[in-house]
């Protein structure tokens, strides 16, 4: 089954954004497929680069990297959520004249389209958070 | 992108004002809209107060929703539903909202949640 992901809620916030990763990996250790995660909103802070975490707390980034670089899923953050909350990567940051990108590079950034598509092409598409 | 035969449910659970996340779930259903998706539009809970008469963002520094919502069969979104029980709790009448909006009971509700194949919980 095509799954696709759509992450509302802030990595700092609640438990949504890292109950969204657990299921991504649950997700395709259970044989199926996940299109796209994309992020919206507050979901956007997923993504924070510089985001620093105390070291008694679990790494909100880690999980979602691991996605992206070991299962090659696509990370996306909705530009206009992200951009509004310091989320750039390179191009937006030299766009808008800021000192540095500030997202990880497993995520990038795109419109609505991406949520648009992934909804269209998946069997489910699961919210977390909002 | 079209996907023939699929509908999608956009829930608003939210209130307007208190969180950005009623503004994404609007965006949503625009982008969806624009991209010729069938989409509808589910009014739950507290989310009805989308629909009260006579708003002023203004004083706050917002765009009005109302605007936005008033706008939407222009994006060819015409199905919009609304918890009646919820709107009754917060007083708002049939003839108050700024789309014109189907009021459903909660069995209509489930028939809806369950006859849609997305659902986008905002």
């Amino acid at each position: 089954m095509i799954y696709s992901l759509l992450v509302l809620s802030s990595p700092v916030s609640g438990q949504g954004a890292q109950t969204a990763a657990a299921f991504a990996q649950a997700v395709l250790a259970a044989g199926h497929t996940i299109r796209r995660v994309f992020f919206f909103d507050a979901g956007c802070y997923a993504g924070a680069d510089l985001a620093v975490f105390p070291q008694d707390e679990t790494d909100r980034l880690g999980p979602w990297v691991e996605l992206a670089e070991q299962q090659q899923v696509e990370l996306v953050l909705c530009i206009s959520s992200a951009i509004r909350r310091g989320q750039l990567d390179a191009t937006e940051a030299s766009r808008h004249e800021k000192p540095c990108a500030s997202i990880h590079p497993a995520f990038t950034l795109s419109g609505l389209g991406e949520l648009v598509d992934a909804t269209a092409h998946s069997d489910r598409l699961v919210t977390f958070g909002g | 992108m079209t996907d023939a035969g699929r509908n999608t449910l956009i829930v608003i659970r939210h209130t307007p004002y208190g969180s950005s996340l009623a503004r994404a779930a609007l965006d949503a259903a625009m982008a969806m809209a624009a991209f010729e998706q069938a989409i509808d539009i589910l009014f739950l809970g507290d989310g009805v107060l989308h629909l009260m008469p006579d708003q002023d963002g203004a004083a706050i520094g917002v765009n009005n929703v109302s605007k936005l919502l008033a706008s939407l069969p222009l994006y060819d979104i015409d199905s919009v539903y609304v918890d009646a029980a919820s709107a009754a709790k917060y007083r708002l009448a049939t003839s108050d909202t700024p789309i014109a909006g189907q009021f459903l009971d909660q069995a209509q509700i489930q028939q809806l949640l369950s006859r849609n194949d997305h659902l986008l919980g905002f």
